[in-house]
């Protein structure tokens, strides 16, 4: 994919789960959760994954951080190549590239002191000696707008959004280059899902951080993110800056997704998309979307598109939307 | 207290009275919700909306006598349905309303449907608990194929972990609808389904509202959902309603400054990005329960009178904002 390159380049990223079953516990089939997926980030950048569920797109983010392992493909972190089958080639990487996990109730271990918390990974990557440790937990604390007194408190003492601003102190405490953003606000209430992103961007540009935001959340992708990249059964369907997603999407999936989520605005209906997402494991052959395309031709069922050039954007699609069709 | 300059010739279907719900806690019973009122025409969908912990769901269980027990406690007020009291009815009267009369439908479907039964059997279930004149069978696939099911047999068939979330709320809304209540009430009913699937099932129900008269009333924290899918809306915060009115004069013009905050704190699909409006503060839990207005300490307008507790003040038809801004009907 286009654009910001030298902090993340991932190339032909496949990441596939056995399904195994009978007596004899064989392989059936794969899950191709992550079929083929090409990017690269650069620093300071904020690029979104949006999808539905099953998509993928939390598995690239697992995948990228060696969280799970991938199968297939290369992976650069800071200009670094791994080794996509050593769970220990992403080690000396670790501290640089970091994540925020979705549900601020189970992410963080409910025996351990807020101080523990966001200390062990900095005594693990040796940021400081035990006696700065205090003094470096208060001063995350603080960044992420939380008292340095409610440091020796245990978790459940914390409301939902308070636990989410510890997960983020307990990232950035690693002075991380890259942030992966698991779905973090999707459990929040709405007024802190808003205090939550705006804490995320000022610590991005005060940090020169990048973020890899994966959301579902179409309105909150548009209103955080740079680039966009939207993801449907394992691939990347469609590709380009913000605002031009917004203003012409080219690939059907992405005009109804944007189509059928209800606004505020009474005048503007939702438009429906049938079906439901096909299992990943018996992909049809041909285009993934096909079978609930509104704009799909006979060969979207025989070929797969590749991610082409499609105006301002990159479409997985034969047939982009007021574009002529591709040859 | 209920203020509306609406003027309705028919009596409401449901009408909540001054409820409050209070919870049994380390220092005796804690109230949740706080003299809650509002009421449901025949055919209305009405939105009932807050953050976690407002009192948005205990309010509607108290609405089916189905608060936890021990723990849950109306602690005063009145629920009328079609003018019976449903706090006072005897468990045999109880049960003849619940399911009959009043459909209920859950935010989790997976959740709620038993996983060692087919669906066949489920659906079977109402009409077995509540007698049936004509062929149960002939309803339930007139149901499932208003629904949007194409293959009746195949998900009558079925077992829950076998179907998709999408479809399993479809089958729950075709065992509300069952006995052709008048009343369904949604709790978050599309919330852990995806975007996609979301518009599908809050469609279908807009569609059921219309053609079967039923009156919904959808318990929800997505604001988005209710400006699409609901005639009146009620506002909650802190156990409190903090607005209400009909949802066209809702969205051109919230009163309260909560309800304010909440719509800017919304990201826009139909706008280029801006800055984030978040509310300063977080949602109290109820112990932290401030005297007099429950949101002054997150508010941008918090004046001198905000210590008391303000009265729901009328500022146009039918709408109305516990906010003492609009002591003087909006006029300072």
């Amino acid at each position: 994919m286009t654009s910001g390159t030298g902090l993340l380049d991932v190339r032909g990223l496949k990441t596939y789960f056995p399904v195994v079953g009978g007596v004899l516990r064989k392989t059936l089939g794969h899950v191709k959760a992550v079929n083929d997926v090409s990017f690269s980030m650069g620093k300071g950048e904020v690029v979104s994954v949006v999808g539905e569920s099953g998509c993928g797109k939390s598995t690239l983010g697992f995948s990228i951080l060696g969280l799970t392992l991938p199968t297939e493909g290369s992976l650069k972190l800071a200009g670094h190549e791994l080794d996509i089958r050593s769970p220990a080639s992403w080690k000396p990487h670790r501290k640089d590239f970091q994540i925020i996990f979705q549900d601020p109730y189970t992410s963080l271990n409910p025996r351990h002191t807020v101080f523990e918390i966001l200390a062990e990974p900095m005594r693990v990557h040796g940021m400081c000696s035990s006696r700065e440790l205090p003094a470096a937990v208060a001063a995350m604390l603080e960044k992420v707008g939380l008292s340095p007194d409610y440091m020796h408190r245990f978790p459940h003492a914390f409301s939902g959004g308070q636990r989410q601003r510890i997960g983020i102190a307990r990232a950035i405490g690693l002075r991380p280059k890259l942030l992966v953003c698991d779905e973090v606000v999707a459990a929040l209430d709405v007024s802190v899902q808003a205090q939550i992103i705006q804490l995320l961007l000022d610590l991005k540009s005060e940090l020169g951080l990048s973020l890899l935001f994966i959301s579902h959340d179409l309105s909150l992708v548009r209103s955080i993110s740079d680039r966009v990249m939207v993801m449907y059964l394992g691939k990347i369907v469609e590709a380009a800056k913000t605002e031009d997603l917004f203003a012409n999407p080219r690939h059907p999936y992405t005009a109804a997704l944007m189509e059928s989520i209800p606004t505020l605005d009474r005048a503007r209906r939702p438009k429906l998309l049938g079906g439901e997402i096909p299992s990943p494991v018996d992909l049809p052959p041909g285009c993934a979307f096909a079978g609930r395309c509104p704009r799909v031709q006979d060969r979207c069922r025989r070929e797969v598109p590749a991610l082409f050039r499609a105006g301002a954007s990159e479409a997985a699609c034969f047939y982009p939307i007021d574009l002529p069709p591709i040859p | 207290m209920y203020i509306t300059g609406m003027d309705h010739s028919s009596r409401p279907l449901l009408e909540v009275e001054d409820l409050s719900i209070g919870f049994a806690g380390d220092q005796g019973i804690v109230a949740i919700t706080d003299k809650v009122s509002f009421k449901i025409d025949p055919g209305e969908a009405f939105g009932l909306v807050g953050e976690s912990g407002c009192g948005k769901s205990v309010t509607c269980l108290a609405l089916l006598k189905v608060l936890p027990n021990p723990g849950g406690k109306v602690l005063s007020g009145r629920i009328l349905f079609k003018g019976r009291d449903i706090l006072s009815m005897t468990p045999e009267e109880l049960r003849k309303v619940r399911g009959r009369e009043i459909g209920m439908i859950f935010q989790e479907p997976g959740a709620a449907l038993d996983p060692l039964m087919s669906i066949r059997r489920q659906l079977l279930e109402p009409f077995r608990n509540h007698g049936y004149e004509g062929d149960p069978m002939e309803r339930i696939r007139f149901l499932l194929d208003r629904v949007g099911i194409a293959d009746p047999e195949r998900v009558l068939a079925s077992f829950p972990h076998q179907l998709s979330g999408g479809m399993l709320q479809r089958v729950m809304i075709t065992m509300a609808l069952s006995l052709n209540p008048s009343l369904l009430i949604a709790d978050e009913p599309t919330t852990a389904l995806d975007v996609t699937v979301q518009a599908q099932i809050m469609e279908l129900l807009a569609d059921l509202r219309r053609d079967l008269k039923v009156s919904v009333l959808m318990i929800t924290h997505n604001l988005n959902l209710v400006a699409q899918y609901a005639d009146r809306v009620a506002v909650m915060y802190a156990g409190r309603i903090a607005e209400e009115g009909p949802v066209e004069a809702f969205l051109r013009r919230p009163l309260h400054p909560y309800s304010q905050g909440l719509l800017a704190a919304l990201p826009r699909l139909d706008e280029p990005r801006g800055p984030m409006r978040p509310i300063p503060g977080h949602v109290p839990r109820p112990v932290d329960y401030l005297p007099g207005c429950r949101f002054r300490d997150r508010c941008p307008h918090a004046f001198e009178p905000c210590v008391r507790k303000p009265a729901l003040f009328s500022a146009g038809p039918g709408h109305a904002a516990a906010c003492f801004l609009y002591e003087n009907g909006g006029v300072k």
